[in-house]
This record gives C-alpha cells, structure tokens and sequence, in this order.
C-alpha cells in the first residue's frame, strides 16, 4: 500500500497527464479521420464498375493513392510530410503537430475498412431501393451505411487501437502519451515500474475499446 | 398498360456477347396479370428488370401507361420508378430495420408527407395481414412473412404496376399459395397491373391471365393461359404444361396396353370437367375405359382437366366412342410417341 502510494505520489500526474494526451490525440484524430475516410469509402464503393458512380480513373486514382500512403509506416511518415504538417497547422511539434500525420495515416486505414464494410451491405437490397425511385444519396445513408453500421463499428474499434498504437511514436515530436512515457521514463531513465503500469494501463484501454466495440456491433446487428 | 416493343439486351464480356433478350415484343394490359415463364438464362429476369431500367436494354423500346421509360431523364426516371413496385426472389429488406421502419423509410426518401407515413403503413401492413409484426425485424420473420413486407413496402407507394421478380421460387409450396392469393387480391381489389416472370407453371397456372414463355432470349409462345395450357405448341411449352400434369408411363406398359386397345389423352375443359362422360361413354358404345393417369385443376378461374386413358375394345368403336367424346367439347389426343420413362403428353 505504501510502494503503491508512493508510486501515484511520484508518477501519478505525469501518468495522468499521459493518459489525457492520448485521449486528445485519439479522439482528434479519430473524429477527422472519419469525417475524410468514411466519404473516401464510400466514393471507392460507388466508382467501382457496376455501381451507381462508375467511375474507372477516380477510382483507380483514390485505390492507388490510398495504397501509396498505406505502404509508408508510422514513424516514416511522421517525419516524411514534416513540410505538410507544417503547411496545415503552422506547426511540428505538440499535439497539435502530430495530429496531421495521425489523420494521413489512418483516414486512408478507415476508408479501406469502410469499403470492405459498404461492399458486405447486399447488392439486392440497393437494386429494391433504386428500383423504388430513391435517389442515391438516400441510398447511401439509408441502406449502405446503415446496414454496414455493424461491421463498420469493428472496423472503427480496430482503426482506434491500430491509432493507440501509433501515438505511442508521437512522443518523437513532443506530443506525449502514453507510449511516450513508457519509452522516456521506462526505458531511458530506466524505470520498469512505469513500463509496467503504462503497458498495463494500454492493455486495459484495448480489451474495454475492443469489448465496447463488439458490443455495439452486436447490439446493431438484427439477424 | 406495359407495352413492349422489339426489345434487346446484349452483356458484352471479355469472354463474348451474350444476347439475352432477342427483339422482345410483349403487352400487358392494364389490369392483368402476366406472366412470364422459363428456365435458368432463358433471359425473362433480364426482360423484367429492362422494364423499371435496373438493366438498361441495348435496343427497343419500354412503355409504361404511354410514357417512353428508355428515354426518360434521371430525374424523370425516379418519378415514373415510384409507380412501378417490384418484389424480389431474395425479399431485400433491410437488416437493421423494423417491419414497421422497412415500409416507412422508403415513403420517407420519395418525399411522402411525414403526417401520411404511419397511415400509409399500417393500412398495407394491415393488407397484408402483418399488422402485428411490426416491430419484429426480418430475421425473425417466415419466407413468406419476409415477403408479405416485401409486398407491403411496393404497395405503400401506390403503384400502378407491379413488378415480380421470382417472389415465390425461395418459397416453399404453401407458402408460395398463400403470397399467390395475395398477389390476386392486389390485383382484384386495387385494380394493380402485374407483371411476373418465374420458372414454375403452378405460379402461371394459379393466378396469371396471360402467358408468355421464354427460351433463349425469345418469346416462344404467348396466350391466355388456358389456351397455352389446353394446347400447348413449342416443345418448351409442352414440357412446362407436364410438369403440371405429369404421367409418367414406361415404354413397356404403353406397349402392352395397345395391344388391346387404343391410349388416349384426354383434355377437359371448363364445365366439361365436372361430368362423368367416361361413365357415359361405357354404357353407350362397346368400349371398356380404364383411367391410368389423371387430374383436374383449376387454371385461374376455370377447371381444366387430363386423363390418360387406355380404351378397350374394336378400332371402330373406340373412333365412335371418341367422336362422342369431342361432341361433349372434350378434346382427344391419340397418345403415339412414348419414350422409356419419358412424360407422356
């Protein structure tokens, strides 16, 4: 009991800190990367041949473009479109800093998800709605994303922790978290208690991001 | 009221061109119901979804009540889809949705007046006898029951035509008799044109005015169904008629049944079903009739009928017994051809 108010005394704040950096960095990042990635996948489903938009080159242009950013890792394109980062939000460093290439990196990610989500949603139940006179935007909203709502909610969950996982590089441009903490306290000023309770502390945000996610996607699903 | 008129669809591949509708002409007439029947591929799902343009047909032309679908105008197009309903083999409900959710959100996306939805849905719920399935998603719905929302939700627009698209062939027996019924009752009481293609004759022979059938691409041969039914010309139509009637006789019996006597097919229409005329022709000629096969059914509204019978006795007699018979309004049919366990017709 008292190691372990002596460890809340000593690291308790910077943890929580940490903990709320993350928080910040996720959400954010989350938020926009929907906002870009959700249209994206739904423009991938609906220029692809036989589909309402056909549309060879912009589908082709997004396909590859979205491959091309998916190839680079992480911690590349961090530094990679500095120049960019800069462009966007006047600055490098904080959150602030790293939240451009958080959204470069995982709106492409969700648009992926999204599109294998959208192309699940039956093609008989969009003909019923075409052959019903419904404009596409109706569709869109109506059939594609509500019946995907399921599948897209896992796909969400698995795009938030493949972001978790990618904040814990943010600390290389200040912005903190938890991984940076673990990698700064933990590991360079050698101290495994603070390793072990940020690994600890992840590893509980995952499991209750995973379980709320299943939950929901279940609770959506009817059948 | 769907006037068809040289109608072709040609799917070009990688592999080649498929022509699966060939110069289509067909009516349908306002208030009927007609139906199209044929195999797999024989292109009558392709002619059924030229009519709304889910397919759009290489060449011909598509008339709705006088309006010229093919070349009508995206805008347009949406307008004139929303008095056209169709169903559909596989339901296309929506997962997610409530019973109640699945016939409301489509009259909410064409712009139904929010005060109007819920009356709108609850009077063709009530038509089609789910009113107290509302608030059940499809998944724990029956086939039919799937479909009786399916039918709720083309009839909640009001259309003027209906469009069906295999309804029935998921369904089991039935099952399939209970949406039938329904489908003539839509049609009876609204006064709604149908238009259904489907591979199963039970289906045109329950409910349909008019027939045509389909191979290949082509209409092969179109009538009323009695017609059709009672004299069947292409070989295609003839096996889709025995697959009502169906008598299967082995080579080997046909053979030693002549010897004594002559087979014959008998075909009974309308009130000349329902009299014992076999019973008649016993006592009235030299002639000893044994029924080896037979049915009476009902063709829309009227009896149809067919025996195979065998008939013993004189060459001369039997001939006598038969122009009796056709005086009764019965028409006979020498049965010649006889395959190995093939249907005789």
């Amino acid at each position: 009991m008292k190691t372990i108010n002596a460890f809340l005394e000593e690291w308790g704040s910077y943890i929580w800190e940490a903990i709320i950096e993350t928080f910040q960095m996720v959400s954010i990042s989350l938020v926009i990367s929907v906002i870009i990635g959700l249209p994206l996948g739904v423009l991938l489903v609906l220029t692809r041949p036989g589909k309402a938009l056909e549309n060879k080159y912009l589908f082709g242009l997004l396909n590859i473009l979205i491959n091309i950013i998916r190839s680079v890792p992480f911690i590349i394109l961090l530094f990679f479109i500095l120049p960019f980062t800069k462009w966007i939000v006047g600055t490098t460093i904080g959150v602030k800093g790293v939240i451009v290439p958080l959204v470069v990196f995982t709106a492409p990610y969700i648009a992926r998800l999204m599109e294998t989500s959208l192309l699940e949603v039956n093609r008989g139940v969009i003909e019923a709605y075409e052959a019903m006179g419904i404009k596409t935007r109706g569709i869109i909203w109506n059939v594609m994303i509500r019946e995907a709502k399921p599948s897209i909610i896992l796909g969400l969950t698995i795009a938030t922790i493949g972001l978790i996982g990618a904040t814990a590089m943010a600390g290389l441009v200040g912005a903190g978290g938890l991984g940076d903490l673990a990698y700064r306290f933990g590991h360079l000023r050698y101290e495994p208690v603070v390793m072990y309770v940020t690994v600890g502390l992840l590893i509980l945000l995952v499991q209750g991001l995973q379980t709320i996610g299943n939950r929901t996607a279940a609770r959506l699903k009817k059948d | 009221m769907i006037n068809i008129h040289n109608l072709s669809k040609t799917f070009t591949s990688k592999k080649g061109k498929v022509d699966a509708l060939k110069e289509v002409s067909l009516e349908v007439k306002k208030g009927e119901i007609f139906g199209v029947i044929g195999y797999s591929g024989a292109g009558k799902s392709t002619l059924i979804r030229c009519v709304n343009l889910l397919e759009q047909p290489t060449a011909g032309s598509v008339q709705i009540d006088g309006t010229e679908i093919t070349s009508l105008s995206s805008k347009d197009l949406l307008k004139a889809r929303r008095k056209i309903g169709m169903i559909f083999q596989g339901f296309n409900l929506l997962k997610t949705a409530t019973v109640y959710e699945n016939v409301a959100i489509p009259l909410k996306l064409t712009g139904v007046p929010k005060n109007k939805i819920d009356e709108r849905v609850n009077r063709y719920l009530d038509i089609v006898g789910l009113a107290d399935k509302k608030d059940s998603y499809p998944a724990q719905l029956s086939g039919g029951q799937k479909q009786r929302v399916a039918i709720a939700r083309a009839l909640s627009h009001e259309p003027e035509v209906l469009l069906s698209d295999e309804a029935t062939s998921a369904l089991d027996p039935d099952t399939t008799d209970s949406i039938l019924d329904l489908l003539l009752k839509i049609n009876e009481e609204f006064g709604i044109t149908i238009l259904l293609i489907t591979h199963e004759m039970h289906v045109i022979q329950r409910i349909c005015d008019r027939v045509a059938v389909m191979e290949n691409g082509e209409i092969v041969e179109q009538g009323h169904t009695l017609d059709v039914f009672t004299a069947p010309k292409h070989p295609t139509t003839q096996k889709f008629v025995n697959s009502i009637f169906n008598f299967q006789l082995t080579g080997d019996i046909v053979k030693s049944l002549r010897k004594t006597g002559e087979i014959i097919a008998l075909k009974f229409i309308d009130q000349s079903s329902e009299e014992p005329v076999l019973a008649v022709v016993a006592k009235k000629f030299d002639v000893y009739p044994n029924i080896l096969s037979g049915m009476i059914t009902q063709v829309k509204n009227e009896p149809f009928g067919r025996l195979l019978v065998h008939f013993k006795g004189e060459t001369g007699e039997i001939q006598r017994a038969l122009h009796f018979l056709r005086n009764q309004g019965i028409q006979t049919d020498e049965v010649i051809r006889y395959e190995d366990n093939k249907r005789i017709s």
